[in-house]
């Protein structure tokens, strides 16, 4: 039988990566388990709220936008919006040219990959460092991310110190201390070189238009500390109601992403850097970028623009922990790319519509998500988009015949009283030896077809 | 780019226009996200130490620790806010070489960084950094050691008292614990591009 494409993928994965994927993913689950449960009595109302809150985001978002637009003004922030990638990409660069800058720092940002942008840069003659370790080594190698919190989840440390010593970063070393000093010392010349830092955003707030970002390692801050121009890419749907509602979403998401209680640094921004400080950027620019997410919003998957890119559902999808993210062809891997990235995808939906058929709905992902959305739904209306738009579908066992006489009265009553022959069939006269004895000494479960319809109409007449 | 504007604006009423309600917005109570560790908590600094220390940061209440704690690593060139040096100078040895003003082009130079902290977040051992109350953005964040100066005063219990507190203020930092990746097969490594060492000293 033909098989699905994430299927084959995960046949010709390395047993290196798999055990790589699962290994991380799992950890990555236990902790986050045992830190909400530790830390709260009730955690799954905490991500019903969060839940709420997002999709009330997500609906009143024609009075959100102009709001943190107008909040953002007001402190000196320049406003751009993006219809497509394409766009993006040229408002970036249009920026820089006015500046005359010629090197970027970057921090990690999931809708800048969506974008391409470091690509696009340095075709344009830009230098574009990404800054992030884990996106730092998927630069150098010429590799693409496949997790969103971890991007070399499928990595060991054997590759990254092969790759270190190709990249010029010193000789053969793979012990992680001495790949992270290494990397902590190439980079801070970037950094101080740059002429620009670009951030994403984890939230925007409505109320105040402070935009919230999230590291682990302090690359943001540097990106804010060291350059004097700041751009960040932002995803229309990234906005929260109040300031009050970080509260629980800061809460949420470090603890889904990594198991932290918080993410080491939490930097709240909302313009350019104040009057008497030396440090931080003079300009700031906030690009607001479309790229296929106002379709999402008008098809009947819009939940998935709650998604806050935690990666608690790749990590515990069991789909996810074979096939790796790389399966998924797409920026956003696991059990939210299946959903969002052939939405994304647009006219090539088509070319992504397998994602969504390559789940058992064993719902795990819905039940981790820090903002309750109901993946396993969402999965089902995209393969009934699929079925509707004729994608073939390799890889799905033959429901033809059944299909056929489920779906016409007649047939299927013909097709009950002939399941009746079943009872009569000589099964100890088959020509296999071997069979014909088992046969003698076992007898098939008498078929019974029928019995249900018999009782439905009995009580119906009653 | 304006033209982008209108039509992302045009795109999302089209959108919403069909659905015949939009979900509203719930209200939720501030206790349900405050760790159950925290909860009944008076003493700020107690559960601050307790908690800095579970993210491996180093909770100091006396300038002669501070001074202890460099002299013990070898940390003998560093800066220091100059508001707050006048206060901390007398319990410095000789053989430490503080500077009060940060020269960007010998950031290598500064093992250590002293800034002020604008508030303490208790339940999460974290050290608020404001724009406006850091001396040097760069100080606070490219030295090995970060040292941040707080009062009792500027002290509170948990995060959503820390949410209602932030300042009006274009680059409000909470720091939790020294910078950390495990990128690399999940093996925690601290220092990648911020200090290595949190450290936070209580000054009455």
């Amino acid at each position: 039988m033909a098989t699905q494409p994430i299927d084959q993928f995960a046949k010709r994965l390395h047993p290196d990566t798999k055990a790589a994927v699962y290994d991380g993913s799992k950890q990555g689950h236990d902790k986050r388990t045992q830190v909400l449960f530790d830390h709260f009595p009730d955690p799954d109302r905490l991500r019903r709220i969060a839940g709420e809150i997002k999709q009330h985001v997500v609906e009143n978002l024609d009075t959100y936008l102009p709001q943190v637009e107008a909040r953002l003004q007001a402190h000196g922030v320049t406003v751009h919006w993006a219809a497509t990638a394409e766009a993006a990409n040229a408002a970036v660069l249009a920026i820089m040219r006015s500046r005359g800058a010629t090197r970027m720092v970057k921090s990690k940002t999931m809708v800048s990959e969506e974008t391409g942008l470091g690509p696009f840069l340095e075709k344009n003659g830009i230098e574009c460092v990404e800054t992030d370790l884990g996106e730092f080594i998927v630069q150098i190698d010429h590799d693409q991310p496949s997790h969103i919190v971890k991007p070399i989840i499928h990595k060991n440390r054997r590759q990254i110190a092969a790759s270190f010593e190709r990249h010029g970063l010193g000789a053969y070393d793979d012990d992680p201390q001495t790949i992270t000093r290494r990397a902590r010392q190439h980079l801070r010349g970037k950094y101080l070189a740059a002429d620009v830092g670009l951030t994403g955003a984890n939230f925007v707030s409505a109320e105040s238009g402070r935009l919230v970002v999230v590291t682990n390692e302090g690359n943001s801050r540097f990106c804010l500390a060291a350059p004097a121009c700041h751009i960040a890419m932002v995803g229309i749907e990234k906005i929260l109601p109040r300031d009050r509602d970080l509260g629980l979403f800061l809460n949420l998401l470090a603890r889904s992403g990594t198991g932290q209680q918080l993410t080491v640094y939490t930097e709240f921004i909302s313009g350019p850097r104040s009057p008497g400080q030396p440090d931080g950027p003079e300009e700031m620019h906030v690009i607001f970028v479309d790229n296929g997410r106002t379709d999402v919003l008008a098809s009947s998957c819009r939940d998935i623009l709650r998604c806050i890119r935690c990666g608690a559902c790749l990590n515990v999808c069991p789909v996810y922990r074979q096939a790796s993210g790389h399966a998924y062809r797409s920026v956003y891997p696991g059990p939210v790319g299946a959903v969002l990235s052939p939405l994304l995808a647009g006219e090539d939906f088509a070319t992504l519509a397998d994602l969504p058929r390559a789940s058992t709905l064993c719902g795990a992902c819905h039940e981790v998500c820090p903002v309750d959305i109901p993946i396993p739904d969402l999965l089902l209306r995209l393969r009934d988009r699929a079925k509707q738009e004729g994608v073939p579908s390799p890889g799905t066992p033959p429901m033809g015949v059944w299909a056929l006489l489920a779906s016409r009265p007649a047939a299927w009553r013909a097709a009950l009283f002939g399941g009746k022959l079943i009872n009569h069939l000589p099964v100890t006269l088959v020509p296999v030896p071997a069979l014909r004895s088992w046969a003698g000494n076992h007898a098939l479960p008498e078929w019974r077809g029928g019995a249900f319809r018999t009782w439905l109409k009995d009580r119906r007449t009653k | 780019m304006n033209t982008d504007r209108e039509s992302i604006l045009s795109r999302v009423r089209g959108a919403l226009a069909p659905l015949p309600y939009r979900a509203a917005l719930p209200d939720w109570e501030a206790e349900l996200v405050v760790i159950r560790q925290a909860r009944g908590m008076v003493d700020a600094w107690t559960l601050f130490a307790e908690r800095l220390r579970g993210v491996n940061g180093i909770p100091l209440t006396a300038v002669a620790d501070l001074v202890a704690l460099l002299v013990e690593n070898g940390w003998r060139h560093g800066y220091c806010d100059p508001a707050l040096w006048p206060n901390l100078a007398s319990a410095f040895p000789a053989t430490i070489t503080v500077e009060t003003m940060f020269d960007r082009a010998r950031v290598d130079d500064y093992q250590f960084g002293i800034t002020r902290a604008s508030l303490a977040i208790a339940e999460t051992g974290t050290v608020v950094l404001t724009d406006t109350g850091t001396s040097r953005r760069l100080a606070a964040l490219a030295p090995w050691v970060h040292v941040a100066v707080v009062t009792r005063d500027e002290m509170v219990i948990d995060v959503p008292q820390a949410v209602a507190a932030l300042p009006d203020d274009p680059n409000i930092i909470w720091c939790t614990g020294p910078s950390k990746t495990a990128d690399v097969e999940g093996i925690l490594i601290e220092g990648v591009h911020g200090p290595g060492v949190q450290a936070v000293l209580l000054l009455d």
